[in-house]
């Protein structure tokens, strides 16, 4: 089999958003980076099934010189290759994305043979586009299944569930097929110390894309103020019980 | 449109548009395929030449309205929390599953925008026009319906759905391990509540992914969010947000969730939930109807 | 939401370990209103603590940190927070395997035991999990072992707590110092103001950034340690403790593994240095992890994962074993590797303990409160005496440099004589470059190059042929030359010339001058003028906190000459002393002063032929000190000799240093006048006079009697130290300083070895030398006696065995070699009588 999983390089966020002086992007200083969420679920479920099926598995990413961290990060995980489109740190729009992974893929399959799927990621945890995968899917004509919980290889097909008001819906779609899954669809392993060893020797080919024109361009960032939540302390350790229960009847819960 | 407060909550955001309402149901196609719905909006838009295409920012509506973006090769803005009408659309996107705001301008012939669930509130009921999409499905080219539910799995019975619940009773890091649940999964029965969990706790494999509770989880709006040993990171409040009410429970009086929180409790959650459950319970009894006769050797206790 | 009490006797700023401690010993000792303040939430500040690895190595080189440590766990016993679970420190060379002879030396010396040196079947015995293939063998400490230390601030915070003398405020930040006619006054936080009689910073990497709102300065520099932790690792699986196999520290790769629960905690000081300004570390709510838990750098790791690899394949190597967690931890640096601890010299009142590691937590805790209630601390602090610094060492620059450079030590073979190689070349004597023509091979002391033996002197060897000892094993050959002893038989048979120019000098002028300087001396200070008095300078205790040289140039006018490595905290303590009325000023001259020695039987006819002035010996008599002109030179001439020989010390303004030492070279052609360095008048010099070093010999740990530095009488007047001082007079000293020869320098290969110093002095059979006190006996110093024709060793040793001709050994490097009593006391091996310093 041949499985491509597009990742995309984002900052670990703690308790508060805090925002770059030109209100263009995080404050990054004292921030690390991961390959956002749904994608690692990504990666892991492409190492999966190359180790159940054999064949190769590759990653793909968009992003700054800084990026082959992930990059290395999903081959530590088993990923066999990547491929590093460069940039220089600024941000692309979904289309512009979209266009360039694109070009990188096709490249990518007339010299090695189509992917049987390529896995993205539902949404990115920072921008949150929810259209990179289907643009992409669009354009190679093939069938694509979203926001995925469960995938099985079932021959020449794939069997993908879906999560729907509590229970899940199934499509069935032929590959080569294109998937965006979700966090849960399966718990992602801790990369070994030999993984992360066979990393760094593995081939990363690396190109720098023209950014093309944003058709949604960026204006600016704010973190969301307001006035917030007004917080009434009911009391410390246990002795609140009895406040708790008086709140909860206030509003008919008990 | 999808049935839901969503979609209401998309149209509200449409009408101030100005200009008639269409809507197309995604139901249009049953079973649910979203290439077909994407190519039926597309032909009903082209139809009506209209000006812009709306839909709730669920899994579904952004489902479908890239596919339509893609197919028609336009722009689209997703979660979007306001949209102003212009040459130059000007748009504020939900980021960080909401807990960053941008600032963006959409150059689009035929601006494709969803709007962000829980961010509007239906003012009234707008009723749209209904589009006969009749021979818009006739004429389906049949790669449109490769995609297509061919299943549906129900959910197990019994439990309350997490995303459905009114009160949520959720369990962090603090929680300290899988066993340590069970105090939680207590008080969430006597509230007749779902069971959920921060994004450590999945990691550790103390619970499913599916009780997780946050960005990359399932985002809840129940009446009441109880989170218990739970710092509050950006991701988690992203999925709690919309909670009418929230009560923390924290040993750190300084957690971010505290000060995002309507009602505090300041201590050992081991200590705390338990009380809580042992109040309700003897709340119950105190308010509990009178029992049948005396069980023999009872009478005048 | 507090009411943060509104006066203190002591607000510590900072709740990790060192805050927690200090705040516990200050309460336990009879404070109350004391106040601990964290600018974040507590159990948990987010500090550096907050991420220790937690486990204690026993053994240091260093005697003071050993005796930190070792106080630290007994505490952390005391609170039933500490797990033994024994530690190996492996060797992967012969290099290292030698090194690890000198650790069971230390142990010995310091008395940590068991300790033992085994095989790479031992080491696999204790740790099944390693791959002894590749080590040769290992130092096995069995009392090492983990603490909970976040759990140990707790009890001892609770403690105080408990006790109402102790008020903990969380969540509230300093904002302000402030501070009145150079003296704390009040600390200003978010929640409030507190006046404050003493103010303790233990803020860890904050530190420097938090006494700088005082105008202090704190030289500390946050840096980078990566760690790793793996799992779950099978055999751990079921793992009923945190612990259960010793503690490993590899320690050629800079590397050390612990088990933690189910995963393996992997460490590297390996990486390159990666040191942060105090402002880049982000308040607790901005970072994302903890604050001092910085993103992990993979690259950093590469060969370290290599190396663990290589040491614990069956963990390390396995698929299935996962790297679970992996941050760039930050902790504390300091330019010398050792802590930062006591009163600020740039601010009364204000007190620092920082750069303290876990390992020496509550032990500094309690050794700081000591030495802020009773003036004095048990342990001697003097290497870790804030006040050591000199003001280069003080600057970003140095600290960054040094920092960096010693951090990839951590775990290295360090030589005892070890230069630096990183900012040097900043003070320079005003003779340097004749120094640089002679061939000097420059050492560093307070910053200052000193020449410690000249190469253009190498034709000596063969003048004086096979009177030179010679060293052949590569270890005590490092930073050493044979040339040092023949310098000093040069010396001693002509004269040398020595460049002293790393003195600190300041005097003390004033109506109360006399009273100032009588109250830090033992000895008598009111001479007449013109006289040099050689004197210790006591602790509260009765012990050595110095020594030095006071010079009366008149009824005012003191002047003290100390030694560079003690000078500021020397120059601290004086003027600590000085009378409050002001009628007493301390003047600074090190940089206005250097400094040039002249020894040996000619050294009279050398300054003869230079000075048209006095100096027979009638004249110029043994511990006078005169203004003499040498051409047109005005030169403070000493007459004090810490070669014993005769001769002076001449002081002269910097900008006349230079002509000052080409006069004296001129003169001193036709008497043989040979340059000599540091080698002999740090060493060879004074060993064979027996004369004592601070720092080897003068601690505050021994006093005057032991060390056998007693006058026939007291001086009436009072000094720091007289109570104590009087009772050890009528005591039996628990243990004299002792001088000690080398019998048989032969190793078992038939080789010839030469100790270096702080080897333990051992009966012949090898067991411990013990005083009534506990203390180990060791080497103090060691070196050649090149005049007296053999390897002089000083100890303390106890009443039994300080007996001429008592028959002991010395354990270096794995071996032991038998000594003998030489001197009991403080007469000189070399000229007993004196008679050449007196000529």
């Amino acid at each position: 089999m041949r499985i491509l999983v597009a990742v995309k390089r984002v900052p670990f966020t703690g308790g508060k958003m805090v925002l770059a002086s030109d209100s263009r992007s995080l404050e990054t200083r004292h921030l690390g980076f991961t390959i956002s969420p749904h994608e690692e679920c990504g990666v892991e479920e492409a190492v999966r099934l190359i180790e159940a099926s054999g064949g190769e598995s590759v990653v793909l990413t968009l992003g700054p010189p800084e990026a082959i961290e992930q990059l290395r990060d999903a081959m530590a995980l088993g990923v066999d290759r990547a491929i590093h489109l460069q940039t220089d740190g600024a941000e692309w729009d979904p289309e512009g994305t979209a266009a360039a992974l694109l070009d990188a893929i096709r490249a990518d399959e007339e010299t090695y043979g189509p992917f049987d799927l390529i896995f993205f990621g539902n949404e990115s945890a920072d921008s949150g586009g929810y259209q990179v995968g289907l643009r992409v899917a669009r354009a190679l004509g093939r069938p694509a299944v979203t926001g995925l919980k469960g995938v099985k290889v079932e021959g020449a097909s794939v069997r993908c569930e879906q999560e729907a008001d509590g229970g899940r819906e199934v499509y069935v779609v032929p590959m080569p097929a294109v998937l965006t899954v979700k966090e849960g669809l399966n718990l992602p392993r801790y990369p070994s110390v030999p993984g992360r060893m066979r990393a760094g020797r593995k081939p990363v080919a690396t190109s720098s894309p023209l950014r093309p024109e944003s058709r949604l361009q960026l204006v600016d960032l704010v973190v969301p103020g307001g006035p917030g939540r007004q917080t009434k302390l009911l009391g410390s350790g246990p002795s609140a019980a009895p406040a708790v229960v008086d709140m909860l009847r206030d509003i008919g819960l008990v | 449109m999808e049935d839901g407060e969503a979609s209401l909550q998309a149209l509200t955001l449409a009408r101030t548009w100005g200009g008639p309402l269409h809507a197309v149901h995604a139901d249009a196609v049953e079973p649910f395929a979203p290439d077909a719905i994407a190519a039926i909006l597309q032909r009903s838009a082209d139809d009506l030449s209209v000006s812009a295409v709306f839909a709730a920012g669920t899994d579904r509506g952004n489902d479908i309205m890239a596919r339509l973006a893609a197919r028609a090769g336009l722009p689209f803005a997703s979660n979007c929390i306001a949209a102003t009408p212009g040459d130059v659309v000007g748009v504020v996107r939900s980021r960080w599953g909401g807990s960053l705001l941008e600032t963006a301008a959409l150059h689009s012939p035929r601006p494709v925008i969803t709007v962000a669930p829980y961010t509007f509130r239906v003012t009234e009921r707008p009723a749209p026009i209904e589009v006969d999409v009749k021979r818009f499905i006739d004429e389906l080219d049949p790669r449109d319906l490769t995609v297509r539910v061919s299943e549906h799995v129900a959910p197990p019975t019994g439990g309350v759905s997490l995303a459905e619940a009114k009160v949520v009773v959720s369990g962090g890091r603090g929680v300290g391990s899988k066993e340590g649940f069970a105090i939680i999964e207590e008080l969430a029965g006597l509230l007749g509540g779902a069971v959920g969990c921060s994004r450590v706790v999945t990691s550790a494999g103390w619970r499913p992914h599916s009780d997780q509770v946050g960005q990359t989880g399932t985002k809840i709006a129940p009446e009441l969010y109880i989170a218990c040993g739970i710092s509050g990171a950006t991701q988690h409040m992203a999925g709690c947000r919309a909670a009418k009410r929230i009560l923390a429970i924290n040993s750190d009086p300084e957690a971010p969730i505290m000060t995002n929180a309507d009602y505090a409790v300041v201590g050992d959650l081991k200590e705390i939930v338990p009380a809580i459950s042992a109040e309700l319970r003897a709340a119950r009894a105190a308010h509990a109807p009178l029992p049948g006769p005396l069980p023999e050797g009872e009478r005048g206790q | 939401m507090s009411n943060l009490r509104a006066h203190a006797r002591a607000v510590v700023i900072g709740c990790g370990i060192v805050g927690n401690s200090v705040a516990y010993h200050l309460c336990r000792l009879g404070w109350r209103d004391v106040v601990l303040l964290d600018k974040g939430p507590l159990p948990n500040p987010g500090g550096s603590t907050g991420h220790a690895s937690n486990f204690i190595y026993l053994v240091d080189h260093s005697k003071e940190m050993t005796a930190l440590t070792v106080e630290s766990v007994n505490q952390y016993k005391e609170m039933g927070v500490f797990t033994q679970s024994g530690g190996i420190e492996v060797a992967r060379t012969k290099e290292r395997m030698q090194e690890l002879t000198r650790r069971m030396s230390s142990a010995a010396a310091w008395g940590i035991d068991p300790v033992s040196l085994i095989t790479p079947a031992q080491v696999k015995e204790l740790v099944p999990f390693i791959d002894e293939s590749i080590i040769l063998g290992g130092f096995y400490t069995p009392g090492v072992g983990v603490v909970d230390s976040l759990r140990a601030g707790t009890i001892m915070r609770e403690r105080a707590q408990a006790s109402g003398a102790l008020q903990v405020v969380a969540k509230t930040e300093v904002v302000a110092i402030e501070v009145e006619h150079g003296r704390v006054r009040c600390v200003r936080t978010t929640a409030g103001e507190i006046e404050a009689e003493t103010v303790v910073i233990t803020c860890g990497v904050w530190s420097p950034r938090v006494a700088r709102m005082a105008g202090a300065r704190i030289p500390l520099t946050p840096a980078v340690h990566q760690m790793i932790d793996v799992g779950p690792v099978p055999r751990f699986a079921g793992a009923k403790g945190d612990i259960e196999v010793p503690i490993v520290r590899d320690m050629d790769t800079n590397m050390y593994e612990r088990q933690a629960g189910g995963d393996l905690e992997i460490g590297s000081y390996a990486h390159r240095p990666i040191l942060y300004d105090p402002e880049d570390i982000p308040p607790i709510e901005k970072a994302a992890l903890s604050p001092t838990e910085f993103p992990f750098t993979q690259p950093d790791f590469e060969l370290q994962m290599q190396h663990a690899l290589e040491l614990m394949p069956e963990i390390v190597g396995d698929e299935k074993v996962g790297v679970k967690y992996a941050i760039n931890g930050i902790l504390s640096l300091t330019p010398d590797g050792m802590p930062v601890l006591g009163e600020s010299p740039d601010v009364r009142g204000l007190w620092s303990a920082a750069a303290v590691w876990v390992k020496e937590g509550p032990g500094t805790g309690k050794a700081l409160a000591e030495w802020m209630i009773h003036g004095e601390s048990e342990i001697d602090l003097h290497s870790s005496d804030i006040a050591r610094f000199h003001e280069h060492q003080r600057t970003r620059a140095h600290v960054r440099a040094r920092a960096a450079e010693g951090f990839n030590k951590t775990y290295g073979i360090v030589h005892p004589s070890e230069q630096w190689a990183s900012n040097r070349n900043v003070r320079r004597a005003p003779f340097h470059e004749r120094e640089r023509e002679l061939g000097a091979m420059f050492f560093e002391a307070a910053g200052w190059e000193r020449p410690m033996w000249y190469e253009s002197n190498a034709p000596l060897l063969e003048e004086f042929g096979d009177r030179v000892t010679r060293r052949t094993a590569e270890w005590e050959s490092r930073w050493w030359s044979p040339i040092i002893n023949a310098e000093h038989l040069a010396m001693r048979e002509r004269a040398g010339i020595f460049d002293l120019s790393a003195f600190t000098i300041f005097d003390i002028q004033g109506p109360g001058a006399l009273g100032a300087v009588q109250q830090v001396t033992l000895r008598q200070m009111d001479v007449p003028a013109g006289r040099n008095v050689y004197t210790p300078v006591l602790s509260h205790n009765g012990g050595f906190k110095s020594d030095l040289t006071v010079m009366r140039l008149g009824d005012e006018h003191f002047r003290v000459v100390t030694g560079g490595a003690s000078g500021m905290s020397d120059k601290k303590w004086f003027a600590d002393h000085l009378p409050a009325d002001g009628s007493a000023q301390l003047f600074d001259l090190t940089t206005a002063m250097t400094t040039v020695g002249l020894w040996g039987p000619r050294a009279r006819d050398i300054l003869m032929a230079a000075t048209s002035d006095d100096v027979s010996n009638d004249g110029f008599k043994f511990g006078a000190c005169r203004t003499i002109d040498i051409d047109t030179v005005r030169v403070l001439a000493s007459r004090i000799s810490y070669v014993g020989d005769l001769g002076w010390e001449l002081y002269v303004s910097i900008d006349q240093g230079l002509k000052l030492w080409d006069l004296l070279w001129e003169a001193g052609r036709p008497f043989g006048l040979a340059a000599c360095g540091i080698g002999v008048y740090g060493t060879t010099g004074r060993l064979e006079k027996c004369y004592r070093a601070h720092g080897n010999e003068l601690e505050t740990e021994y006093n005057v009697v032991e060390a056998g530095m007693q006058a026939p009488r007291v001086k009436a007047e009072e000094f720091v130290g007289k109570e104590a001082h009087l009772r050890h007079r009528e005591q039996e000293p628990a243990a004299v300083l002792c001088t000690l020869t080398v019998d048989d320098h032969r190793s078992k290969s038939g080789e010839k070895r030469y100790m270096l110093g702080r080897e333990p002095i051992l009966s012949r059979d090898g067991a411990a030398v013990t005083d009534r006190r506990g203390r180990r006996s060791y080497v103090t110093s060691a070196g050649a006696g090149p005049s007296v024709g053999k390897h002089v060793l000083m100890s303390y040793l106890p009443p039994e065995q300080a007996v001429l001709g008592t028959k002991l050994a010395v354990q270096y490097l794995g071996e032991r070699y038998p000594v003998t009593v030489a001197v009991v006391g403080s007469t000189p091996l070399f000229d007993p009588e004196n008679t050449r310093i007196r000529s």
